[in-house]
């Protein structure tokens, strides 16, 4: 029985690798601070990643998801986020007299978007729509790898493919065409830190950004899962004994 | 349920309940005392397990309610919000979206004992109906529970599903318009879907009541699948069984935990995080793993049945699948009525055993086909798969039934176990 059950594992796992082919080219794999059970975000690259978010991507791409309060997790302090919010001016009302009226953000208020509606934000694009950026690392198969491959998988593309205008060849997109123009290049951002101004570390930086964005909770997640499974390990561990001592003296 | 023949307690307050309604009596007859065969493996765990995980799912699955927005176009965000404002809301939801998968894990285990060791022969077969009952049941909550997040493969999950009843002749579009509740997949149907996803879970649990309340009038099965002869044979379920329940319950929620902690979403399916669009279809609508093997089955039927040589067609291809994926779980509803050979445990029936290990193989398989796109080898493969299905149920079973020899059996369960078989 147990090595039947064996062989049935290895069987499925072997066709399912076999048989795992995709479409484009698989993502670079990355080796990522907030990855396997211990990991944590690092507060530097979320800072940075956020810089290059704030001053690249938003330009087209919302993130109708977060508030600016939720940039305290970044390390901001309270009034460094009341003064980033206060950079964007949002509508809001109607006042007594029914008018809509213009004001600076505040903490409370969700990131600006970029366009007014996806109609906007299309015709500003060659027909094709920048998703929003909130979701985007758990939207894609392996979206940390793939966001960081997105934006380096530029490459010239071959001469058989035809592109249209407004669309790039890249080698990590499925069927190879994007309708983003590459984003970054080397040296664009000003990072105060002194760390590496190329498109790598720009992708490296945005991507944990965004993944920040997507997954909040990451890092309580992770430490109460490692207090959970020992919690549960030593009382199976304890549940075993017990269950040893009963069934001490029957025959079964 | 009677009283008549109640034991009084020691404990004043017990006893004052128990005199008017014999609750403590009950629980002591039925987990307390119950004999129990000595002999089961951990296999005869799941059970518990799949009961703990259905308690599970349903603390977790009113609390989310109670933050979740029913309507098109509030309920993608409204997850999100439970996901990032409410207080262990990421917990609440990751523990009731990883409970559903290993509730299947649990389930399937189950089933899979089931057939194995032949619990579902006489005198077990309500108990086993009652079982298959459950497991439909289960698939429908789980379907309308993944259309509730409102992603992509909600709406186009939802959508395929939906149309499978427009192969139906005659009535099929209107019924599903009925479905829906309009002309697509839109707020009624989502709103009509949480309903039923509220319900199904309370009536999953009432047919568990029931499921075990038959369990304990037959008594269960165990390894060997020759009755119990004797008090020789048993164990009291307490401390024996409960205590090892348990360990397992334990041992299986290490593994939950490690998903539901660490790896929260490896089960499911990406595009369910890019908020439904009518107008985008998605590259590949692929269901959850649970529902792969019969999927596949759905999509194994490529072909008209009618008079070969003549364009004469009684079942058309889409109509063919949809009845082939049902009547695969109708086929579990007859399988005590198929199956006449006297034995039980697949221990003693090398035949069955192996037909029965084949089946295993053969699910997972399915199961790849049905994640793999409709085409090449694939359809092959899922004809292939399906074929065994329905030869192992229609073909190899009744053969059993008058070929294969019946082995003596262990004359009990205590001299087996005394001999260390
Ligand atoms: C000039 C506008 C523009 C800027 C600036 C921009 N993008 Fe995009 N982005 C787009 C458009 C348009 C698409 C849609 C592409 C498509 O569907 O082919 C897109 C798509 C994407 C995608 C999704 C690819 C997929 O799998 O569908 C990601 C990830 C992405 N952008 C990340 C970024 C990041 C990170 C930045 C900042 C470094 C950025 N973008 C800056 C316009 C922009
Ligand atoms: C909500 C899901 C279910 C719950 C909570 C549940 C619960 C239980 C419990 C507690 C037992 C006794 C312990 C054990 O033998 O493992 C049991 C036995 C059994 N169940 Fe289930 N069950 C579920 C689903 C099913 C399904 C889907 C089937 C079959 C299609 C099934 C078939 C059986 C059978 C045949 C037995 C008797 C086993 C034996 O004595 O060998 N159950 N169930």
């Amino acid at each position: 029985m147990r090595f039947f059950i064996l062989i049935v594992l290895v069987v499925f796992l072997g066709m399912n690798y076999a048989f795992a082919a995709g479409d484009a080219e698989k993502p670079p794999q990355m080796d990522w601070s907030f990855s396997g059970p211990f990991g944590t975000y690092d507060r530097g690259a979320l800072q940075r990643g956020f810089q290059v978010y704030k001053q690249v991507c938003s330009a087209c791409h919302g993130m109708d998801l977060k508030s600016y309060r939720n940039l305290t997790d970044l390390g901001f302090s309270e009034d460094e986020v009341k003064a980033i919010a206060a950079e964007y001016t949002v509508i809001d009302g109607p006042n007594d007299e029914g008018e809509m009226f213009e004001r600076p953000a505040r903490p409370s208020d969700r990131f600006k978007n970029p366009y007014p509606n996806e109609e906007a934000a299309k015709y500003a694009n060659n027909g094709a729509l920048p998703p929003d950026m909130s979701l985007i690392t758990k939207a894609r198969k392996d979206g940390a790898n793939y966001t960081y491959g997105i934006l380096v998988g530029y490459e010239e593309a071959p001469a058989e493919k035809e592109l249209m205008a407004g669309q790039y060849y890249n080698k990590y997109m499925a069927g190879n065409v994007i309708a983003m123009a590459p984003p970054l290049s080397d040296g664009i951002i000003g990072y105060e830190d002194g760390t590496d101004e190329t498109v790598e570390q720009y992708a490296k930086d945005v991507t944990q950004f965004l993944v920040w964005a997507a997954e909040p909770e990451l890092e309580e997640r992770k430490q109460m899962g490692i207090k959970v499974i020992l919690f549960l390990l030593v009382f199976s561990g304890i549940m075993y004994a017990v269950k040893k001592k009963i069934w001490a003296d029957v025959k079964h | 349920m009677g009283s008549a023949d109640r034991k009084p307690f020691d404990n004043p307050a017990i006893e004052w309940v128990d005199s008017r309604l014999p609750i403590f009596t009950m629980i002591n007859k039925e987990y307390g005392v119950f004999p129990t065969p000595r002999n089961f493996n951990y296999f005869w765990n799941f059970g518990a397990i799949a009961m703990v995980i259905l308690v599970l799912m349903l603390l977790t699955g009113i609390t989310l309610a109670m933050n979740y927005v029913p309507h098109a176009d509030y309920a993608f965000n409204s997850v999100e919000r439970i996901m990032r404002d409410v207080n262990f809301g990421w917990l609440i939801r990751y523990m009731h979206m990883n409970g559903a998968h290993f509730f299947f894990v649990a389930v399937y285990i189950h089933i899979f004992r089931g057939m194995y060791y032949g619990s579902y022969k006489s005198p077990r077969e309500l108990l086993w109906i009652l079982g298959v009952v459950i497991l439909l049941l289960m698939m429908a909550t789980a379907f309308m529970g993944y259309v509730l997040p409102w992603g992509q493969m909600s709406f186009w999950g939802a959508t395929v599903i939906t149309n499978l009843f427009s192969a139906i002749p005659l009535v099929g579009d209107s019924i599903v318009t009925w479905l829906w509740g309009g002309f697509s997949v839109d707020n009624p149907t989502l709103n009509r879907f949480f309903a039923l996803h509220f319900l199904l879970p309370f009536v999953i649990f009432a047919v568990v009541v029931l499921h075990v309340w038959a369990l304990h009038v037959t008594g269960s099965n165990n390894p060997l699948g020759i009755d119990t002869k004797g008090p020789q044979d048993t164990l009291p379920f307490h401390p024996y069984y409960t205590m090892k329940d348990t360990f397992g319950i334990l041992a299986f929620l290490i593994v939950y935990a490690a998903f539901v902690f660490f790896m929260p979403n490896a089960l499911g399916h990406a595009d369910n995080y890019i908020p439904a669009d009518p107008l985008v279809t998605p590259a590949h609508i692929v269901p959850e793993w649970y529902f792969l093997p019969f999927y596949a089955i759905l999509r194994a039927i490529t072909f008209d049945i009618g008079i070969p040589f003549t364009d004469i067609v009684f079942i058309e291809a889409k109509l063919g699948g949809v009845i082939a994926m049902f009547g695969s779980i109708a086929l579990l509803f007859a399988l005590p009525f198929l199956d006449k050979h006297p034995v039980r445990s697949a221990r003693f029936r090398p035949w069955f055993r192996i037909a029965m290990l084949l089946m295993v193989v053969n699910f997972f398989l399915l199961m790849v086909c049905g994640a793999k796109p409709a085409e090449g080898v694939w359809v092959i493969l899922s004809q292939i798969g399906t074929l065994y299905y329905y030869a192992f149920f229609l073909v190899l079973i009744p053969f059993f039934n008058k070929k294969e020899p019946v082995k003596e059996l262990p004359p009990s369960i205590h001299e087996a176990v005394l001999k260390g078989a």
